[in-house]
């Protein structure tokens, strides 16, 4: 076996993180404010009194947390660009490429786990305060806006935060699209240079310094959180 | 926009010659279980010995038990996956490298795979080991002391037997978990059920038959999953103690 040479991160370092880690960082950031978004409005969906608008959420819910991501990941990759076709009326299926692929993925896959989340954090409300909502004359949407969702956001907040510390690790798997995340990029460099010792075991460093100072800040968050209450 | 279904297809033979689309998917079926079923084991035996010294009155083993949990945790089960395929052989002993470099396929896949998912999971099921135990009240653990049990023993017929009821429920859908994510070790070249519906789409072009079987397999999988640890969960319960929670999906 050859020495290290653990100067192969120095010549990439510029590479991994301008474009790699920027990649991901975007990705995380767009699924998490999109899975959110759609999470809430599925959460919504779920605890209505409609009771077919609460089945589609409830089966769309549970087939996202059935199946892998990976598959869910191949599912859009082919799925979506006939999806665009059917929505624009194209007569072939429409050219989407694989970074908008993985975030629409991404969005839709983690709404699932979010709107869980976002659900547990909406039956925390005591049922009185949507009551008391609607005698001050407030409608659904007023009622959900000014009342229910700032409080549930707020108390579930530790939690998306967690899953989206989450989210961050589950993007690495946009390698399977040859996608040049962080991962991407340092795997790129290690099969380019046969270094792949280095760059492996400095690429699960990176994942594991985010992560774990990430999850320390939501440590303290919650504490904040919970001292104020 | 037109797509040309195609149902026969799971009928027809497949690349290999001799069996049928189906029975590709199956047995790639075949080697998602086995492969959790291996991680799995190797998930609760460490899971356990980890939970159960995070709770112990030894500082010293408390710090190693979380350290263990937070750096599996923090890091991609693909980047770990990576590790244990690509880079472990190049750092132990010469022999033993070349040793794990030329196994044959598919065990060259399959045991980095079931280490790595048995590692990653083994931290998940120490993080519910402990709250179990923790969720016990205080009194037991002293319970067990004041009767002259040792502190082994104390955990093995005082605080474990309930403590194993209370996480059975998180255990569920911890196994689910570590099913789907058996398809992570596609990327280090295993033919799980996700690689052979990606490897019938290939062929046969038929992307949405392959996606959908695979799909419809993960989902017979996962209720029958469910409905046996539920099933096991009410079994194993203590009367009046902690009632059957009859949890509904995989949460």
């Amino acid at each position: 076996m050859d020495a290290f040479d653990w100067n192969v991160i120095n010549r990439s370092f510029v590479y991994l993180f301008k474009e790699g880690m920027t990649f991901t960082l975007t990705l995380t950031g767009l699924a998490a404010v999109g899975g959110i978004v759609f999470g809430t409005l599925l959460a919504m969906m779920r605890l209505s009194s409609f009771k077919w608008l609460s089945l589609v959420a409830t089966g769309y819910v549970n087939l996202m947390r059935s199946i892998p991501l990976l598959l869910v990941i191949f599912w859009f990759y082919f799925l979506v660009p006939y999806i665009g076709a059917w929505m624009t009326g194209a007569s072939r299926p429409i050219q989407v490429g694989a970074i908008a692929s993985s975030v629409i993925t991404f969005t839709m896959f983690e709404a699932a786990y979010y709107s869980e989340i976002m659900r547990a954090g909406i039956q925390s409300i005591p049922r009185g305060q949507v009551w008391a909502g609607y005698a001050l004359g407030l409608d659904y949407w007023q009622t959900m806006a000014k009342i229910v969702l700032p409080q549930a956001f707020r108390n579930m907040l530790p939690i998306l935060l967690t899953q989206t510390i989450i989210l961050f690790q589950d993007t690495s798997l946009v390698y399977v699209l040859s996608i040049t995340d962080f991962l991407g990029a340092a795997s790129k460099v290690a099969q380019r240079d046969g270094r792949l010792v280095e760059m492996y075991l400095f690429a699960a460093l990176v994942y594991f310094v985010v992560s774990f100072g990430l999850s320390l800040l939501v440590k303290r968050l919650q504490q904040k959180i919970a001292i104020v209450r | 926009m037109k797509y040309n279904w195609n149902w026969g297809i799971l009928w027809q033979t497949s690349a290999d010659g001799h069996n049928t689309w189906f029975m590709t998917l199956i047995h790639g079926l075949g080697w998602t279980l086995v492969t959790a079923l291996c991680a799995g084991v190797i998930a609760i035996l460490l899971g356990s010995i980890i939970g159960v010294i995070r709770t112990t009155p030894s500082k010293w083993a408390v710090r190693f038990g979380n350290a263990y949990v937070e750096l599996f945790r923090n890091i991609p089960l693909l980047v770990q996956l990576f590790l244990w395929y690509f880079v472990l052989p190049e750092v132990v002993p010469k022999a033993l490298g070349d040793l794990l470099k030329s196994m044959a396929p598919p065990w060259g896949s399959f045991v980095p795979a079931v280490i790595g998912l048995g590692l990653f999971t083994s931290a998940r099921v120490a993080e519910q080991v402990r709250a179990g135990i923790q969720a016990l009240a205080r009194g037991q653990g002293m319970a067990g002391t004041a009767l002259g049990l040792t502190l082994p023993q104390t955990y093995r017929y005082v605080l474990l037997p309930m403590a194993y009821r209370i996480v059975m429920p998180p255990l569920t859908s911890e196994t689910m978990n570590l099913i789907k994510n058996t398809s992570v070790a596609l990327t280090i070249g295993l033919v799980e059920l996700t690689a052979a519906g990606r490897s019938m789409q290939e062929y046969t072009f038929q992307v949405f038959e392959a996606f959908t079987a695979a799909t419809v397999i993960y989902i017979i999988v996962n209720l029958t999953v469910v409905n046996l640890m539920r099933w096991f969960e009410k079994r194993i319960a203590v009367p009046g103690f902690i009632g059957p929670s009859v949890t509904g999906g995989a949460h």
